[in-house]
């Protein structure tokens, strides 16, 4: 299987939004490639026509009622967020027009 | 007896019924206890007193009214009024701390309560407070929790296990008769066997995950600690049942067969005959200890003494568990974790744009072992990787998930095994090397990659220290898996080692003892 190499820990890193440092970087370099070593075994295995299992209870088509229920209020929601103005969210600009 | 910590949980239902105790005498000697015992254990994330004491007055009211009335009132009181309970720190709690064990949930108040919280309240339950973990449910020592390690009762060197390491140590040393984990690769039971006590991973869908922080969500379970079947049943069977606000839990009725374990030895131990009990050979892994498989074996031989008859079986896909898994749950964990952004909750760090808000909040919010997993599953699921990991480990999950269906359709009743390859280990012996953790999970993560039901139950000591034994069993059998661990504890009802108590139980209440960080000393970098 794949062998990890520092600029696709970096790219994996950065597809999860985790900033590491150099350090952190360096060492899940060699950590992650010990534990894909592990996953070699797999390969081994035929499963071309094993299907997937995603869930292992059959349940179907779970629906419920259709009622109308309240939400939890929106100062309890708000409550927890790190910054907020009136009944908003406040975030960085995510557009360059400000 | 004296000490009302030591009683069991339905001991307690019977003498609060009896009007020989109130809910507040148990409540309060419970909260002392954990409170005594948290510097040297730091099993609890949170107690809050006042709220548990008021819990406990109401149940006392319900209890004096119920008493008022007659024998039907009391009768129909709830099963768990009045009796002390523990939540881990994942579990929500309206108005409460919900850390998960995590630095990016600091500050964090749940806005509301989980289901089991409310099925909790509705049995009667007084909820002491919230018990510490590995970081998101990673890990197998609680070694990984952002607020300290949690130590094991038994030996204040050595780790609870984990990932429900406080729950687990909370009920070992008596602070609470119950509490409540979450197991998606072992996180109940293998906690139960390194502290020598009670705990059930339950049928995927049988518990409502509704208000819990999600690690895998095909995995995920939630279950209840005791330090005996009779208290683990009845509080299963409290929490379970279909809610419609968690798809995946399952309308399969919860049988009352929970309530009713035999409270008699010899009616619960005449019920193990004729069971046909598999024990699967891979289970015996390299890597485990002699004493545990001595342990385990000398259970086996006394379950067939009774009347079991036990047959090895193989379930040949047993060795890519581990992989297996490892792609799974990490994949499944990265998207889970992803909405841990510094938006809407927990501290939000960085400054200037978005990115960096995310990069700065992530990375300096989770802890090591939860980076690693994100990793690991954002890999897995990356472009160009997705078929050789991800779709390939699903495929060998039916592998795995088929030997265990020919094992019950061949007429298995439940198959006996090992919980953990080895006794509760040194702080630190396993954080240098991720998969050396991550094998003390080899005989519990298979029976989650199929859903199953599995429940951990001590079979005795090893080196001073608790084995854990395992029962499998097919989907919706946790009452069978109820009856075959109390037949068991029936069969060993006599048996020398069920009189010890954690040997480190009297060191944990020393005041002025050190506390697990200061013992652990993990270095930074593990």
């Amino acid at each position: 299987m794949a062998t990890l190499s520092r600029s696709d820990v970096e790219h994996v890193a950065h597809l999860a939004r985790l900033g590491l440092t150099d350090e952190e970087l360096t060492r899940l370099e060699g950590q992650l490639n010990h534990i894909l070593d592990q996953y070699a075994i797999l390969a081994g295995l035929a499963t071309d026509d094993i299907p997937p299992t995603a869930q292992t209870i059959e349940l179907e088509n779970i629906l419920r009622e259709d009622i109308v229920r309240p939400s939890l209020p929106a100062a309890a929601v708000l409550a927890n967020a790190p910054a907020r103005q009136g009944e908003f969210i406040v975030v960085p600009s995510i557009l360059d027009e400000r | 007896m004296s000490d009302l910590t030591r009683l069991h949980a339905h001991e307690m239902a019977s003498r609060l019924r009896a009007g020989d105790v109130s809910s507040r005498e148990l409540t309060d000697r419970h909260l002392d206890a954990a409170e005594a015992g948290n510097r040297a254990l730091n099993a609890w994330l949170s107690i809050d007193r006042d709220r548990a004491l008021g819990e406990a007055d109401a149940a006392d009211t319900r209890i004096a009214e119920a008493r008022r009335t007659g024998a039907a009132a009391l009768g129909d009181l709830a099963p768990l009024t009045g009796i002390p309970v523990a939540l881990k720190d994942l579990v929500s709690l309206q108005g409460g701390q919900c850390t998960a064990g995590s630095r990016i949930l600091e500050g964090y108040r749940a806005p509301y309560d989980a289901h089991i919280t409310e099925r909790l309240r509705m049995a009667g339950a007084v909820i002491l407070g919230k018990t510490n973990m590995d970081e998101f449910a990673m890990g197998s020592s609680t070694e990984h929790s952002a607020y300290g390690p949690t130590a094991n009762p038994w030996d204040l060197e050595r780790v609870p296990g984990g990932s429900s390491g406080g729950s687990a140590a909370a009920v070992a040393a008596y602070h609470s008769p119950l509490s409540i984990g979450t197991d998606t690769g072992g996180s109940i039971r293998q906690p139960a066997a390194l502290c020598g006590i009670v705990g059930l991973k339950p049928t995927y869908g049988r518990v409502s995950r509704y208000g819990i922080v999600a690690f895998a969500s095909s995995l995920d379970q939630i279950g209840p600690f005791a330090r005996d079947s009779r208290d683990a049943a009845a509080l299963l069977h409290a929490i379970a049942g279909r809610d419609d606000r968690d798809s995946t839990s399952s309308p399969v009725p919860v049988p009352d067969a929970l309530l009713r374990l035999p409270a008699s030895d010899d009616e619960a131990a005449a019920s193990v005959k004729g069971k046909r009990l598999g024990l699967p050979r891979e289970y015996f892994v390299a890597g485990m200890e002699p004493g545990v498989e001595a342990r385990v074996r000398e259970a086996v031989a006394a379950l067939e003494a009774a009347g079991a008859i036990v047959e090895e079986v193989s379930l040949p896909h047993t060795d890519y568990g581990l992989a297996t898994y490892y792609i799974v749950a990490p994949a499944e964990a990265s998207a889970n974790l992803a909405r841990y952004d510094g938006i809407r909750f927990g501290p939000r760090l960085g400054d200037g744009d978005v990115l960096s808000n995310y990069l700065a909040t992530r990375g300096q919010g989770f802890g090591v072992e939860v980076k690693r997993r994100i990793m690991l599953g954002t890999y897995a699921l990356s472009a160009g990787y997705y078929d050789a990991y991800y779709l390939k480990a699903q495929k060998v999950r039916t592998l795995i998930k088929g030997d265990f269906d020919a094992l019950w359709a061949q007429g298995f009743d439940a198959l006996v095994a090992p919980t953990s390859p080895t006794v509760a280990f040194r702080f630190g012996a396993k954080m240098a090397d991720p998969v050396a953790m991550y094998l003390s999970d080899a005989c519990t993560l298979p029976v989650n990659m199929a859903g199953l039901p599995g429940i951990s139950i001590p079979c005795g000591l090893s080196d001073g220290l608790p084995v854990g034994l395992q029962f499998i069993g097919a989907p919706w059998s946790e009452a069978e898996l109820f009856g075959l661990s109390r037949a068991y504890e029936a069969i060993t009802a006599d048996a020398p080692w069920r009189g010890v108590e954690p040997a480190d139980l009297a060191a944990s209440i020393t005041p002025g003892s050190s506390t697990p960080a200061e013992r652990a000393a993990i270095p930074a970098t593990a």
